[in-house]
């Protein structure tokens, strides 16, 4: 029974926070890795990409709601991820045929792309609060948990309880569909194969007589609808404020290094990577250690290697060591 | 010889009797920043105070106060200190009335009223730290220091019964300061603190602190933050995961905007503001009410502030910093007949007259120690999706 108890306490702060939040970072990090495989540069834009469909996603949910429209238990923003990702389409289209095309041609470095995503990333963020401003927005809406705490522990009786949120549900199912669709595309259809051609060497692909124009905006398209299913989910996970996902761009590149850029395997590998260590780092093992240790050995401190103030130095301490024994990252993708 | 004796004792009267003038007040607040919902009332209810003085026509002969504006910031010290700067040497201000945010307070105080001789008093900073500043004897205060918010989250702990309790704070000043505060009187009182972490404001995910506090446990969390911010996230975390149901809520916390974002799961937990359930803040709100104001937080505060001013000019007969800073205690102390919002001529004239007085205002204002407010607090409980009163202590 105590092993029991301490395995749902762990389930319950650590292992079902940690897999929602690795869900977010792996969808995040799949479009930083689709784009630095197939443009070959790190887009900085890509977290005011996430909160610019977020935002298109939040927009179009008031809408619904105001015409009475819902899913019952599930959140109304699902039905509005489509007209989202369409929005977020459309604005890195434009921007990749206003910015990004000129220095295509240029067949400039790899730098000044990125100094270019920058100048893009400051536009978005103006834009997003220019359009929706930069409060705190809570867009969830029909039920908040597949089940509490409390009916957890009257169901089991068990002295611990767990909650299962429906927005944790929603991002591991949802994230789970996404990765398998995005890996059939690239494994099992022509264009897929032609990306990762493009992606292995420019010129072999080029020579067969793959159109680069084509291959370009197919990345953008997948990044948009990567990007926007990302920030919805961390938005109703969490809460929608246009400043987060400037922070979140961080642990995201951690995560895309981590497990090697350009590579999509190591991208989801990576992004639960540094969400676990973040939790499990930081978590303080008093009670779980508690319930395993007889009682004489039972623990006075709290048993927390970390406080939470160094969350984020733990996934950059990862990032450092993983640069410095293996540039490649754990997946072997392109070194930086 | 007659002649000479008359033409002195004719210098002297004039002198003693003073000649109208028009007094300035600077209402330093930060009227951009983080609290700029705060401020506009804060300002007008300090600006109703001084239109009253000026409409009695009994300041110090019949003079005229009004008030010049400077903006603090709440949180840019080097913004806050060139604007009192102008205030003081370009406008010429005879006091402030500010500033509002604990750091651009103490800038001010520091470098410009000290340099400068100028009285401050401020109507909501609230640091413990403020307490013992240099300050010449220049600074008061009608908000209470969070030192004694501490001891009154104390006593509602005890009261209730808790054994023990986790504490987080945002990791500025205000809630290391309050954290602080609250720490070390409960523990004083007999009662355990199993944890007292910070956390980061502005962050989506709060569930590693959640998970840091749940584990250290204790029978209520207390949240010292602000309720838009990370107060609101580790509440949101700490509710989904079960760690807690009932929250300690300090006055960063308090507003309606909590209740209605978190729901009923927030029922019962309980908090402190200040505020007085005197004749003073009745009397207020409907003055206020009638001038147009909104009152909010700290807007009864403000209107004390620039009455202490201009009733302590009143007493020392002279309408500068230098002459009426050591009566400002005087006014606002017994013994003397109660002054109450609203009665600020009364209070001119009978101060004119040579008697004391106590300025009570609307918030029971009672000066102690280095000049700030003993502090009266309002007991919050949240009943039913709304902030209630319970008591007032």
């Amino acid at each position: 029974m105590d092993i029991l108890n301490a395995f749902v306490l762990l389930f319950n702060f650590v292992v079902i926070p940690g897999l929602t939040y690795g869900c977010q970072l792996a969808l995040g990090a799949l479009g930083v890795t689709l784009i630095y495989g197939i443009l070959r540069f790190s887009n900085f834009a890509h977290g005011e990409t996430m909160a610019f469909g977020t935002m298109a996603v939040i927009l179009f949910t008031w809408l619904l709601q105001g015409w009475g429209v819902s899913l019952g238990p599930v959140p109304t923003a699902l039905l509005a991820l489509p007209v989202g990702i369409l929005c977020a389409i459309l604005l890195l289209l434009v921007s990749d045929k206003l910015v990004y095309k000129f220095y295509r041609k240029q067949k400039s470095t790899p730098v000044i792309y990125l100094i270019a995503s920058l100048g893009v990333m400051f536009f978005y963020n103006g834009l997003i609060r220019f359009v929706i401003g930069p409060d705190d927005r809570i867009f969830t809406d029909g039920e908040r948990f597949i089940f509490t705490a409390r009916q957890f522990k009257e169901a089991t009786g068990l002295e611990q309880g767990m909650s299962f949120k429906m927005t944790q549900g929603i991002t591991v199912f949802v994230t789970v569909i996404c990765v398998a669709a995005l890996f059939w595309f690239l494994t099992k259809t022509r264009t897929g194969k032609s990306m990762r051609a493009y992606s292995d060497n420019e010129d072999l692909a080029l020579l067969s007589g793959i159109n680069p124009d084509r291959v370009v905006m197919i990345a953008w398209i997948l990044t948009a609808a990567l990007a926007t299913i990302a920030g919805t989910l961390y938005g109703l996970d969490k809460s929608f404020k246009p400043f987060t996902y400037l922070q979140i761009l961080l642990p995201i590149f951690a995560a895309a290094i981590v497990g090697g850029l350009g590579s999509p395997l190591g991208a989801i590998a990576g992004g639960f990577v540094i969400a676990f260590s973040e939790v499990f780092v930081t978590f303080a093992y008093k009670r779980v250690l508690g319930y395993l240790l007889p009682e004489s050995l039972e623990p006075s401190g709290l048993v927390q290697l970390l406080s939470t103030d160094y969350k984020f130095a733990v996934s950059f301490a990862i990032l450092v060591i993983v640069l410095l024994v293996r540039p490649t990252g754990i997946f072997r993708g392109q070194s930086i | 010889m007659k002649k000479l004796v008359l033409a002195l004792a004719a210098t002297t009267m004039m002198s003693t009797a003073a000649f109208a003038e028009d007094i300035k007040i600077g209402t330093i607040l930060g009227y951009t920043g983080p609290i700029e919902s705060l401020t506009g009332p804060m300002a007008e209810s300090a600006e109703l105070a001084m239109k009253e003085v000026t409409d009695s026509g009994k300041l110090l002969g019949g003079s005229t106060v009004t008030s010049v504006r400077g903006d603090s910031t709440c949180v840019d010290a080097a913004a806050a200190t060139a604007a009192a700067e102008r205030l003081v040497t370009s406008d010429k201000v005879n006091a402030i009335m500010g500033a509002d945010c604990s750091g651009v307070t103490g800038a001010i105080l520091q470098n410009v009223a000290r340099a400068n001789g100028i009285v401050m008093v401020s109507p909501s900073a609230t640091s413990p730290g403020l307490s013992t500043a240099e300050d010449d004897g220049l600074f008061f205060r009608t908000a209470p220091s969070d030192a004694r918010q501490g001891a009154v989250i104390s006593d509602i702990l005890n009261d209730k019964g808790v054994k023990s309790v986790a504490i987080t704070y945002t990791n500025n000043d205000y809630g290391k300061g309050l954290a602080e505060s609250i720490q070390s009187n409960y523990e004083a009182s007999g009662g355990k603190v199993t944890i007292s972490a910070a956390h980061e404001d502005g962050k989506g995910d709060y569930s590693a602190e959640v998970g840091a506090l749940a584990q250290a446990g204790g029978e209520v969390l207390i949240v010292a933050g602000y309720l838009d911010q990370g107060g609101k996230g580790v509440i949101q975390a700490s509710l989904d995961t079960g760690a807690f149901d009932t929250f300690v809520l300090p006055d960063g916390m308090i507003g309606d905007s909590l209740p209605k974002a978190i729901g009923s799961a927030l029922d019962g937990s309980y908090g402190t503001v200040p505020g007085t359930d005197s004749k003073g803040a009745e009397v207020f709100d409907a003055n206020a009410k009638a001038a147009g104001i909104k009152p909010d937080a700290f807007s009864a505060e403000s209107y004390d502030a620039a009455a202490l001013i201009m009733l302590a000019m009143q007493a020392a007969g002279s309408s500068k910093s230098a002459d009426f800073k050591s009566k400002i205690m005087d006014v606002a102390n017994a013994p003397g007949e109660q002054i109450l919002p609203g009665e600020l001529g009364k209070a001119l004239e009978l101060i004119a007259a040579g008697k004391d007085i106590d300025y009570v205002g609307a918030t029971a204002v009672e000066l102690i120690g280095p000049g700030e407010s003993a502090g009266n607090y309002r007991e919050i409980l949240v009943k039913g999706g709304e902030n209630t009163t319970a008591k007032f202590r």
